[in-house]
């Protein structure tokens, strides 16, 4: 701790702040442009200028670590008349373009301009104009607004890992530019849409759309992941304008991936608005009353072990609850969670979440990927690995995924014989983990949705007790999930109650008959051409492939449409909040079963959110605690078995669309098209 | 509208000569094996050399490779250097200061000199690709203004016939004599010793001893 006099009065800081850290603490706000908390220190937008007792140069606030007795002052004539300057200085060439430009109404130079410049520019000369940059379908360049912080540059390579950016040429000709014109090849690029302090950098869906001010701000959760990134939702009216992060320094730092900021277009395209009922081999529009009485007409039909229910990728955990209860109602006992055919084992909770939490990362002294690929799976999570490994020593080996991620990786082999390897400690590998103190397993669903599933589970535990990932102070057990539905499906126990079929003999019971109605909960990633003659319900929001085949459409709420609760793979809590209402005749997806519930004969004995809420809590105590993760009591789980001899696949196909809203959506689309397709070449229907 | 000055395209392939590769290891010795970055600057300046004077695409990319640098790594450090070139240029670059020593002993003159003499314009290229001019910022021999570099040598104490006598037989395909082109030695006094007399004939010496 040192003692420095900080505008006449003394505080107590930590000696390994700088300058603008301490005044910071101390209260007092320092005007900045390229300092940001979570990248390098650059000092080169001068913003933060202060004065120094026994300086005869102002100081950068941001570079000057504080010293014993340092004397500073903030706010003297002296250094408003600097700011004034450094604001007069910085104008010069940015152009006075403010109420066409998509950062108006929440601009840091805007807002300094105001608080901190002056009402007058002595420039005479021409204002220079920079040529816009291609950086692909997500970011908008208006380079000319440029006051080169590079923020952007520093995000690129310091946190998104791809060194594309950088500031070229000099003096008056210098510009932030890619080496030869190219889109930016990160899934983390719209972060730098935030990071930019001026309009230089936009975001190009939403470019002209709307203003900041007329937006209306609903704080939520992601589920285009199993991260549960914090986000923002802003809604004009009915229309969802666009997400952006919050800052929860626990799961998502403040970033978000691109598919969770700009798939939100997905919203309002391809809607299901109106219950449909499969008439002649055709979807007409029905009323729900209509739809409901089908229902019960087919339920009428069949035994209570006959029905089936699948809940997808991006159910919430009321839907499910209300599910669960009205499929063990019914007397069926075939329902599943786990979309994927995944062998995750719902008994104990230690074997399913993401033990050592997101930012357990940070303190993990080796890495052992198997069946991940984080960088498409979860970026934001990617984020967090590469933060960890620019730290320095820290190990990374991956089984089966040999993609590029941002940080160097040891790929170790691609089949589960090298977990046996690992486990009989005789891998190259093997050295890395004894030697760690506290080493760290991420297991994907790429090796435990596969036949041996249940052993590479099993196998993982035992490399996890054998190399010390799992003590009294350390849990480095982690299972990465792909579908923000997942944990909280496990949590309710929405899997096979007595004697009941998981996915894969569900979608065989459709296809030879012995199952008749199956329930798709927003289930879209199973192969529904394998129902067979099985009456299929679909509710979810969006027309895709379950719907495609469904009997009866139930149009159910998006994510950004209700009250509800996801648990990320942590094991995290978290609610989601209504930012606006579903389109049409769609509801809240608790309470179209709850409807359905009454006209099945099985009222189901929960009127509001509160009793669905308190009947979750009967499932399972951990939905108490909201933003919370409770450690899971570390058990015996998987089972032994043989290994396949088959590679362990990983990762999205295409990481811009692998739900309903993303496959919606057209930004999307557009991303599918110039980061996947790039080198395929056009067919003819392209465009 | 400025416009970003990229290196400009060529399909051939670079890698260093057998001859610029004992230097450019010669280089890379210089630095810890983990900071072989740090020989950026100098590896540039040999695939300059011998890519005829200017940085390639294939040249940035090949220093890059060598030195495990992100391409946009080195392309800064190209970009913001006016030594290195990314563009084509002549045999002969012609650098005139006009900086304001050598604007005030008359750096117009050389300018239009020059011009007149090539037939281009500051900033082009002869037809033939022998010479390349442009206007350059303080060199640091003002004492000797006006003054001029091509390509590594400095032409000091120059008039308008100097320049010309300089550039003619450049073009001729010999070598002109550099440094002072008025008779004086180095940046001695112009009208020859006013001080330190009684060490005339160690400064001769050492002169002549610098020239063999």
């Amino acid at each position: 701790m040192v003692k420095l006099t900080i505008d006449q009065k003394e505080y107590e800081i930590d000696a390994e702040m700088s300058v603008l850290q301490a005044c910071e603490q101390a209260g007092i706000e320092i005007p900045r442009f390229c300092y940001h908390e979570r990248l390098s220190i650059a000092g080169n937008c001068r913003m933060c200028l202060v004065a120094m007792k026994n300086s005869p140069k102002p100081v950068a606030s941001c570079t000057m670590p504080v010293a014993d007795g340092m004397v500073i002052s903030t706010n003297s004539p002296e250094v408003q008349k600097m700011r004034r300057s450094v604001m007069e200085f910085l104008l010069i060439n940015h152009p006075l373009d403010c109420p066409i430009c998509d950062q108006g109404g929440e601009c840091d130079l805007q807002d300094q301009a105001m608080a901190y410049g002056w009402d007058g520019s002595r420039f005479q000369e021409n204002k220079r104009a920079v040529k816009d940059k291609e950086f692909g379908p997500l970011v908008k360049t208006i380079m000319t607004r440029c006051i080169h912080c590079t923020r952007c540059v520093r995000f690129a390579s310091e946190i998104a890992g791809v060194p594309e950016l950088g500031l070229v040429g000099r003096g008056e000709n210098v510009e932030i530019a890619t080496y030869v014109e190219q889109a930016l090849t990160s899934e983390l690029s719209g972060n730098m849409i935030d990071l930019c302090p001026v309009g230089a950098l936009t975001n190009k869906p939403y470019a002209f759309h709307a203003r900041s001010w007329e937006l209306k701000k609903t704080e939520s959760v992601d589920v285009m992941d199993a991260i549960g990134s914090n986000i923002r939702i802003d809604t004009r009216g009915s229309k969802v304008m666009r997400i952006l992060p919050r800052i929860n320094e626990l799961v998502n730092e403040e970033w978000i991936s691109d598919k969770s900021r700009f798939a939100c277009d997905g919203l309002s395209r391809q809607r299901l608005d109106n219950p449909y009922l499969r008439r002649n081999g055709r979807l007409v529009k029905v009323t729900w009353e209509e739809a409901f009485n089908a229902i019960a007409l087919a339920t009428k039909r069949v035994n209570g072990d006959e029905i089936a229910a699948i809940a997808g990728d991006l159910a919430d955990c009321e839907a499910m609850t209300a599910l669960k209860d009205l499929m063990s109602a019914l007397g069926s006992p075939n329902i599943d969670c786990r979309q994927d055919g995944a062998h995750l084992d719902a008994s104990v909770r230690s074997s399913y979440i993401f033990n050592s939490t997101i930012s357990g990362i940070d303190r993990a002294s080796a890495l052992l990927l198997v069946g991940t690929d984080p960088r498409s799976e979860a970026p934001v999570l990617n984020a967090r690995i590469r933060k960890r490994w620019a730290l320095g020593s820290f190990a990374i080996g991956s089984i089966g995924c040999d993609n590029q991620l941002s940080y160097p990786v040891t790929f170790l082999g691609d089949t589960p014989k090298v977990l046996e390897e690992l486990n009989k400690g005789k891998h190259s590998f093997s050295k890395t983990l004894i030697d760690a103190e506290r080493p760290m397993i991420i297991l994907g669903q790429g090796a435990l949705a596969r036949p041996d599933g249940a052993t590479i589970l099993f196998r993982s535990r035992q490399i996890a007790e054998k190399y010390g990932a799992v003590n009294n102070n350390w849990n480095g057990f982690n299972i990465l999930h792909k579908a923000a539905a997942r944990v909280g499906g496990l949590d309710l126990g929405f899997v096979p109650q007595d004697g009941g079929l998981n996915v894969t003999n569900i979608i065989e019971g459709a296809r030879n008959g012995s199952v008749k109605i199956v329930y798709l909960l927003g289930a879209d990633e199973i192969n529904t051409s394998n129902l067979g003659k099985a009456f299929v319900i679909y509710q979810g929001h969006h027309g895709d492939v379950g719907a495609n085949r469904a009997d009866v459409i139930l149009p159910g709420a998006a994510y950004t449409e209700k009250n509800a609760t996801y648990v990320n793979t942590e094991g995290r809590v978290q609610l989601s909040q209504l930012a606006t209402f579903p389109p049409g005749e769609a509801r809240e997806d608790w309470t179209i079963i709850r409807a359905l519930s009454e006209v099945l004969g099985h009222t189901l004995p929960f009127d509001n959110l509160r009793q669905l809420r308190a009947r979750m809590l009967e499932i399972n105590s951990i939905f108490l605690n909201i933003d919370q993760v409770a450690p899971a009591v570390w058990k015996r789980f998987g089972s032994s078995g043989r290994l396949e001899n088959s590679q362990i696949k990983c990762g999205h196909s295409n990481f811009y669309m692998t739900d309903p809203i993303s496959r919606a959506s057209e930004t999307m689309a557009q991303c599918t098209d110039t980061f996947l397709r790039t080198n395929q070449g056009k067919t003819g229907t392209d465009g | 509208m400025t416009t970003q000055n990229e290196p400009s395209q060529t399909s051939k392939t670079f890698s260093f000569t057998p001859k610029i590769e004992i230097k450019a290891l010669e280089v890379l010795q210089k630095y810890p094996e983990d900071w072989q970055a740090s020989a950026v600057m100098p590896l540039l300046d040999l695939a300059q050399r011998q890519n005829g004077g200017w940085l390639s695409q294939a040249a940035i990319e090949y220093v890059a490779n060598r030195l495990s640098m992100p391409l946009i790594r080195v392309y800064e450090v190209a970009s913001f250097y006016t030594m290195y070139n990314l563009k084509p240029i002549g045999e002969h670059h012609i650098e005139v200061c006009t900086n304001l020593p050598c604007w005030l002993r008359g750096s117009d003159q050389l300018v239009q000199a020059c011009e007149d003499f090539l037939g281009i314009k500051s900033g082009q290229t002869t037809d033939d690709g022998k010479f390349t001019m442009s206007e350059v910022e303080c060199l640091g021999a003002c004492v000797n203004a006006p003054m001029m570099q091509i390509n590594d040598d400095y032409y000091e104490d120059l008039n308008v016939d100097a320049t010309i006598k300089i550039l003619s037989k450049l073009k001729a395909g010999s070598k002109p004599k550099t440094g002072s082109q008025s008779g004086r030695r180095s940046c001695e006094p112009a009208t020859g010793l006013t001080s330190l007399l009684h060490q005339k004939k160690l400064l001769d010496k050492q002169h002549n001893k610098g020239k063999g």
